[in-house]
């Protein structure tokens, strides 16, 4: 007699596990199933294309209704399983069927995360599940209207492009800093997301839903830091959560999902559980992958053939057309992992492999998947891939071959081959040029020809021409990499963000071929400077790229204790500021109260947690940061100046304090000291600083360029002007064309020997556009630069950075 | 063995770190790009500098006070340099992160 197979559910695991029961046996089992939604069996993949009508419903459908006629399968659509009678065996449908079983599946699947936010039940706001979701999100898509998604993952990201693709307005809210976090790195992340923005999806990364605006149906959608979206349609893909109602009421164990073992049964003998509903060895699955197999053992368990499942490593596509997007395994760094990295800038092609024991464990492909399947097959296979390592991100066109030299595949190109797109030059004018004028550097050829002398990508060609044209005697000047992440120096870099109007860490990284995922603690402070430098108002500035003592603006201390510092304009203080200090110091019990040599007080021995609460008491009398952490503007020294002393010839104090009222807040590559001396005597001591000036009867001398630490240098006289408004003017625009052309902490002294003091003089005395303009930039910068950084952390910013996770309090220890 | 949660994965910032204070010190919780989380005493082995208060990147922690380089998982130096900082056992459970109560809470003798 055959058996009674019941199946509750009907998507597409179990679809599938009949696919292979009946392959494996076609007459042992009576089928039945019961399924919710009232259709056949449908490819829930494909509901993307259906979304974005590139698909048709009927495009999707795996089996219609002929299927389980033609194999004599009981399909009872639309009815939904209430109740499992698991000691007599039976279920019960909410229209009063009854179904008896020998062997029963449930595979009930999961349900839409809905986030309880208020607003969530008005009409227009719909999940992205099943076909009826997609009717609901047609009906509202009219060109034009808005949409906004909740949830940057697999899910939510397909329907906003498909939503985008029927012409609506659509707006990505999504939690985390990253999109797709769970399946990509950081940098494909960031490819992706700039792949929305060029397509006019706006993504909002690490944003919060407060609610869902609308009296009688959706019209807008208002974020936690109070933005608010206009919308007609919100879509929630913010995850799933396993259908365990059924079992867990029918006694069956449920933990996250129904329990089930290798065989894929519950803890009843007689049920199977299938598909996102089920948890096998704590995971549950989301994915088609993992779900096929487990099908496939099912129907082998049943056949009494010996069949275990496993568990699966997963990989992922993403479906919107145009994004090609893999990733598979686990791709997380550690310590006995490597990883193998190939950008393509100029085709967006971003390639990470994980290697660990020669295997590969994790790949992330962007832009160019053609090799996903390859990978990912060596990757469940656990080949040894060391004979091939060299070649193997290359993919499999390479697999096995010799490596291409790189040089010959340059003196291939014919003469006519353009090398430098910017502008327009080809192989032979490159050539030519270096026999008939003697090139031999690349600046030379920069020079002469104007290859590779904007923006700079095509730098690695014209070298590679060097080494043809004169073989050996081709020196490339070993320019310093900026780290062991990249082959650039610190000048490149530069040159490469204004040139390629590169404005993230990210986007850096993937242009400029960055050889590490996300950089050490040499590349990424440096990279932070440059772009905050580079981009004012527009860069956002990346607080896990600085150092400490800029992330918690006061300056760490040997013993893990911080130094506060209050600003004291030009080095002048009052007898309330005094007082507010020394109540300070009382009130939190600091140790060691200093003067500086930059004439002002320095707290030492303040405790992280103190921080915020020290801050605000120094703000309430009046007081900000004296960045005596900062690579930027750090102290005006001056002394009394004519106000008091008889030799004074100006107000050096005066303009001690203007200079750095109208400077302090500005992030400079290395730190700044300024100094005004109100006569030649120099009591300020202007003459060994970053910039000083000397006042004299006739106006102010302008000095720069001195040092007077690891290394101790007199300044260079920069120029002489005849008013403080002028004298202002020069160091400002000293300042900008510094900060602009600066390496990473190099002090001016350092910039000045490098570029040439000649250089500096000519941009910023002899040619006073230059120096209007590096003047406008440097007041435009300033516009967004002076906020007192503590008074922000007092009113809660990056409260996390000043409290423990956790604390244990000591009275435990002691019991 | 018995395991106590002391917050969310999601309360640590990416490429970040945060404390855990016990009666024995503190204790550094790490977090990569990639989202691992590893835990260790928040003490450099070169001259006891918090490593919480480094930057991370990769899977490695530059300490604050002379950059030694510090590698998350097993704690050891990397480089020319040689020491260990202590590790922390953890665990992960739906988000949130764990650690064993007998590192947390000390039995007095």
């Amino acid at each position: 007699m055959k058996k009674k197979l019941v199946i509750v559910g009907n998507g597409m695991a179990p679809g599938r596990m009949l696919e292979h029961l009946l392959e494996l046996s076609c007459d042992d089992f009576d089928v039945t199933i019961f399924n919710a939604e009232p259709r056949v069996n449908y490819n829930r993949l494909m509901l993307s294309p259906v979304l974005s009508g590139e698909k048709t419903y009927e495009d999707i459908i795996t089996h219609g209704d002929d299927w389980y006629a033609e194999r004599g399968i009981a399909l009872h659509k639309g009815r939904k399983i209430e109740n499992i009678d698991c000691a007599a065996k039976t279920v019960s449908a909410a229209d009063g069927t009854l179904a008896s079983y020998d062997k029963l599946v449930i595979a009930t699947g999961s349900v839409p995360f809905v986030i309880p936010v208020p607003g969530h039940q008005l009409p227009g706001v719909v999940t992205y599940r099943d076909l009826d979701d997609v009717e609901k999100m047609l009906a509202a898509a009219t060109p034009g209207a808005k949409a906004v998604v909740i949830g940057g993952g697999l899910l939510g990201l397909e329907a906003a492009a498909g939503l985008k693709m029927r012409g609506m307005d659509v707006t990505v809210v999504h939690l985390m800093p990253t999109l797709m976090e769970r399946q990509l790195d950081a940098p494909a992340a960031h490819l992706l997301e700039q792949e929305f923005e060029r397509r006019h999806i706006s993504i909002r990364t690490k944003s919060n839903t407060h609610s869902i605006l609308g009296e009688s149906k959706v019209t807008g959608l208002k974020l936690e830091d109070g933005t608010e979206l206009p919308c007609e349609l919100v879509v929630m893909a913010v995850g799933i959560r396993p259908s365990t109602a059924l079992a867990k009421a029918s006694g069956i164990t449920v933990n996250r999902g129904i329990v089930v073992n290798d065989q894929m049964l519950t803890s009843d003998p007689d049920i199977f559980a299938l598909g996102e509903c089920a948890e096998h060895r704590g995971s549950v699955y989301g994915l088609v992958a993992p779900l096929y197999e487990m099908a496939r053992t099912i129907a082998e368990v049943l056949v009494g053939k010996q069949a275990a499942y496993s568990g699966s490593v997963m990989s992922t596509k993403l479906k919107v057309t145009g994004v090609d997007l893999f990733s598979g395994g686990d791709f997380a760094e550690a310590k006995d992992r490597e990883e193998i990295v190939l950008r393509d800038a100029s085709r967006g092609v971003y390639k990470r492999l994980v290697i660990q024991g020669n295997k590969i464990i994790g790949v992330v492909l962007y832009g160019d998947t053609a090799d996903g399947p390859w990978f990912f097959d060596k990757l469940k296979k656990g080949e040894d891939i060391s004979e091939d390592r060299d070649m193997l991100i290359f993919g499999q066109a390479y697999a096995g071959g010799t490596p291409l030299d790189p040089t010959a595949a340059v003196a291939a190109l014919p003469p006519d081959a353009e090398i430098c797109g910017c502008n327009g030059i080809c192989k032979s004018k490159i050539t030519d040029a270096i026999a008939a004028k003697e090139l031999t550097s690349i600046d030379d050829v920069r020079a002469h020809t104007k290859a590779s002398a904007s923006c700079g990508s095509c730098t690695g060609l014209v070298e590679k021409l060097l080494v043809l044209s004169l073989g050996d005697g081709y020196q490339p000047n070993a320019v310093q990499p900026m780290c062991k992440c990249t082959d650039l120096g610190h000048a490149d870099v530069r040159r490469l963000i204004v040139a390629k109007q590169i404005k993230s860490i990210p986007a850096l990284m993937q242009e400029l071929e960055w050889q590490t995922s996300c950089g050490c603690a040499k590349c990424r402070p440096a990279l932070n400077y440059y772009l905050l430098a580079e981009w004012p108002g527009e860069y956002q500035d990346d607080n896990q790229s600085r150092f400490i003592n800029e992330r918690v603006h006061a300056n760490i201390q040997k013993d893990g204790t911080y130094s506060v510092v209050p600003r004291m304009w030009g080095g002048v203080t009052s007898a309330r500021e005094l007082r507010a200090i020394a109540d300070v110091a009382d009130k939190f019990s600091i140790p060691t109260v200093k003067v500086t040599g930059g004439q002002r007080i320095d707290l030492l021995g303040v405790k992280k947690e103190d921080l915020p609460a020290v801050w605000s008491d120094l703000n309430a009398a009046g007081m900000v940061s004296g960045a005596a952490y900062a690579k930027g503007l750090r102290t005006v020294k001056t002394c009394v100046g004519s106000e008091w002393c008889r030799f004074g010839t100006q107000d050096s104090t005066g303009l001690g304090i203007k200079l750095e009222k109208l400077m302090w807040g500005s992030w400079t590559p290395a730190k700044v000291k300024l100094a005004v001396s109100g006569c030649p005597r120099n009591c300020a001591e202007a003459t060994c600083k970053d910039i000083g000036v000397i006042c004299v009867d006739s106006g102010y001398d302008i000095h720069f360029a001195g040092a007077a630490g690891l290394d101790i240098k007199g300044t260079e006289l920069l120029c002489h002007v005849n008013t403080e408004e002028e004298a202002i003017e020069m160091i400002e625009a000293l300042t900008q064309l510094y900060r602009e052309q600066g390496h990473y902490l190099e002090r001016i002294y350092k910039w000045a020997k490098r570029v040439g003091i000649g250089s500096i003089r000519q941009n910023i005395v002899e040619d006073s556009d230059k120096r209007r303009a590096c003047l406008e930039r440097f007041q435009y910068a300033q516009t967004f630069l002076q906020v007192d950084p503590w008074a922000e952390r007092v009113a809660g910013k990056d409260a996390h950075e000043f409290a423990p996770m956790r604390a244990f309090p000591l009275a435990m220890a002691a019991e | 063995m018995e395991w106590i949660d002391i917050g969310a994965v999601g309360d640590v910032p990416p490429r970040g770190s945060r404390v855990v204070a016990t009666a024995m010190g503190d204790i550094a919780v790490f977090k990569t790009a990639a989202g691992r989380v590893f835990a260790l005493w928040d003490k450099c082995p070169h001259k006891g500098g918090p490593l919480s208060q480094g930057i991370v990147h990769g899977d490695s922690v530059t300490c604050p006070l002379h950059n030694w380089v510090i590698g998350l998982e097993s704690g050891e130096v990397r480089g020319p340099d040689q020491g260990c900082a202590r590790k922390v056992e953890i665990r992960l459970d739906l988000g949130r992160v764990l650690m064993p109560g007998h590192v947390l809470r000390p039995q007095a003798a």
